[in-house]
């Protein structure tokens, strides 16, 4: 499985702050679960400003995934 | 190095105190950063920060790894709070010690320039015409570039 996690104004946008799905040849990259998510939501979100990390660290839309990874995505910090 | 996430207050001294610096430290630079009471012309009656727990401390972690290689510091501390704050409340504190002083606050520059464009921190501000996520920091958009891809 790959647990998928949505923070913030994603989360609220989506609807979602958690999911698994199994992993599968359909989910091999970061861009192919972030399809999923939308499939998922019926959304279909500009992918521009989103930022994505795999298992706590970041990541681009062509990292690959692998079975048992966390995939979370969310919108540009603004800590400090 | 300390790295610390929480939701509780904390007094930067108390804090400073508990860190052993050495006998090596000829400077110690420390930036805190507050909620401030107005933000885009509106008063801010309260903030919410989110995180990702987990992330935050690795990140913060490797930035201060990175800090401490580029600059040479001798040590950091790095305290970030999240969850609901008040205006004048201390959101973050950055310490760095080192020998001379260029170094400590090169290094708090970068600590907090970093982990304002890095650590998966979330604020959410409340207004008087309600809520709402903040999308910039204004100081940002000045200074540092995206550090990641």
């Amino acid at each position: 499985m790959i647990k998928i996690r949505l923070f913030a104004s994603l989360r609220e946008n989506l609807g979602l702050s958690e999911l698994e799905l199994p992993a599968s040849d359909a989910h091999t990259c970061v861009a192919d679960v972030w399809a999923a998510v939308q499939a998922h939501c019926n959304a279909s979100l500009n992918q521009s400003h989103v930022l994505a990390a795999v298992n706590m660290t970041y990541a681009n839309m062509d990292a690959l995934v692998q079975d048992g990874d966390e995939i979370a995505f969310f919108p540009p910090v603004t800590g400090g | 190095m300390r790295i610390k996430v929480q939701s509780a207050d904390f007094d930067p001294q108390t804090e400073i105190a508990q860190m052993h610096s050495g006998a090596a430290a000829g400077a110690e630079v420390t930036f805190i950063g507050l909620v401030r009471e107005h933000s885009d012309n509106s008063q801010i009656l309260a903030l919410h920060i989110e995180h990702y727990p987990g992330m935050t401390e690795r990140e913060l972690e490797r930035i201060g790894a990175e800090a401490a290689a580029r600059f040479g510091i001798l040590d950091a501390l790095i305290i970030h709070r999240y969850g609901p704050l008040q205006p004048t409340d201390r959101i973050v504190q950055v310490s760095v010690w080192s020998q001379h002083r260029a170094a400590a606050f090169d290094a708090c520059r970068y600590l907090i320039d970093a982990l304002k464009t890095r650590a998966p921190f979330w604020k959410r501000e409340i207004t008087p015409a309600g809520e709402r996520w903040v999308t910039d920091c204004p100081g940002c958009r000045t200074g540092q570039a995206h550090l990641h891809g």
